[in-house]
């Protein structure tokens, strides 16, 4: 477990120092996602046989990502105790939020339906 | 007899203490969490807005500042970095799906990112309020510091934008699937793209607690959209000022 917490964190910390060294606007995390996945891909290219370091990190990370929706909470209850900076906007706000996503949501999804293959494996 | 004072006293050091907030915002997650499983996965029993809920009531009744609080639950706020790293292992798992699938992943990413800024900028039109807000509205369907980054460059507020963002994730996170059982979508990975890209982190949360593939999806949505709004935001704002 200690091994795969260790390879998350340089990920992130990795990333970190590149968005802060180019100052791009992708987050930290976001470069180090994607940097995990290119050193994964490539080794799975270039060598066939499973590590148990990559094992373990796939256990971990599967476990770690069911946790996923409890993260959230704090920056939630920012927004209910901050909402009186939207003033006398904020029934302007809501709406236009609420129809903006539902609208966004349904053409995103018909499109991609209508796109994607039939016979997607499990 | 029950010593009030000495009880006073305990909870003035408690709640000044991460444990008692750390506790708490685990605590009404594993409430909702149980809620949501019993009304058999009802959409508006959200666990993290309903667990948002539980936290904020106590706050208010409490009188306690958000900062007291959040210097608790800032322990559970850091993972998400971590969480977002992690992504990357589903991802992987499932490339082959993506390659596959890129074609429909492109059109779709390109034409949901567009309109989903489109819509806000016509939609606040029609509410007519100010540009300040309609510019830190703009980004509001990406991840929360890319959507802040955003703002700031075109001369939004940020800090409203956060606010922006983390109502968009719930609201599609809970109303989503009303949508998708009216349009009849029965593709999995359609939902779950749809649900990233427009709700970002808190709709791939949603999607990876219904299905992998789901889940796999909509993080492929969030952080594609994160870097095609990044682009498109400037561009747009160029055609219509």
């Amino acid at each position: 477990m200690l091994n795969s917490i260790f390879t998350i964190l340089s990920f992130q910390l990795i990333g970190e120092f590149i968005q802060k060294f180019t100052e791009i606007s992708i987050p930290g995390p976001v470069i180090g996602l994607i940097l995990l996945l290119g050193v994964l891909l490539i080794r799975a290219k270039y060598f066939k046989e499973h590590h148990s370091i990559e094992n373990n990190l796939v256990d971990f990370s599967e476990r770690f990502l069911t946790y996923l929706p409890l993260l959230f909470i704090p920056v939630g209850v920012g927004v209910v105790m901050h909402l009186s900076l939207l003033e006398e906007n904020l029934i302007s706000v809501i709406s236009i939020i609420v129809l903006g996503t539902l609208l966004t949501l349904a053409l995103t999804g018909f499109i991609m339906e209508k796109l994607l293959k039939n016979d997607n494996p499990k | 007899m029950i010593d009030q004072e000495k009880l006073y006293n305990i909870w003035v050091y408690l709640q000044a203490e991460p444990l008692f907030w750390l506790t708490l915002t685990i605590g009404s997650y594993v409430i909702s969490d149980l809620i949501y499983k019993k009304s058999n996965l009802f959409p508006l029993f959200n666990p993290v807005a309903i667990s948002v809920l539980i936290v904020s009531f106590i706050l208010i009744t409490f009188d306690i500042k958000y900062e007291r609080y959040f210097d608790g639950a800032k322990f559970i706020h850091f993972l998400l970095g971590p969480v977002t790293v992690a992504l990357a292992i589903p991802i992987y798992k499932k490339w082959h799906l993506i390659i596959l699938n890129s074609k429909a992943i492109l059109i779709s990413l390109i034409i949901g990112s567009f309109f989903a800024i489109l819509i806000t900028y016509i939609l606040s039109l029609q509410f007519k309020i100010q540009e300040e807000l309609i510019l830190s509205l703009l980004p509001r369907n990406v991840t929360a510091p890319i959507a802040m980054g955003i703002s700031e460059i075109i001369g939004g507020i940020p800090s409203l934008t956060a606010i922006i963002t983390i109502i968009t994730g719930i609201i599609g996170a809970s109303l989503g699937i009303f949508v998708f059982d009216v349009m009849k979508l029965k593709k999995l990975e359609a939902r779950g793209f749809s649900l990233g890209l427009v709700s970002h982190g808190i709709g791939t949360a949603r999607a990876m607690s219904k299905d992998k593939n789901a889940g796999v999806f909509a993080a492929v949505g969030m952080g594609l959209s994160g870097l095609t709004t990044s682009i498109l935001v400037p561009l747009f704002l160029k055609i219509v000022m």
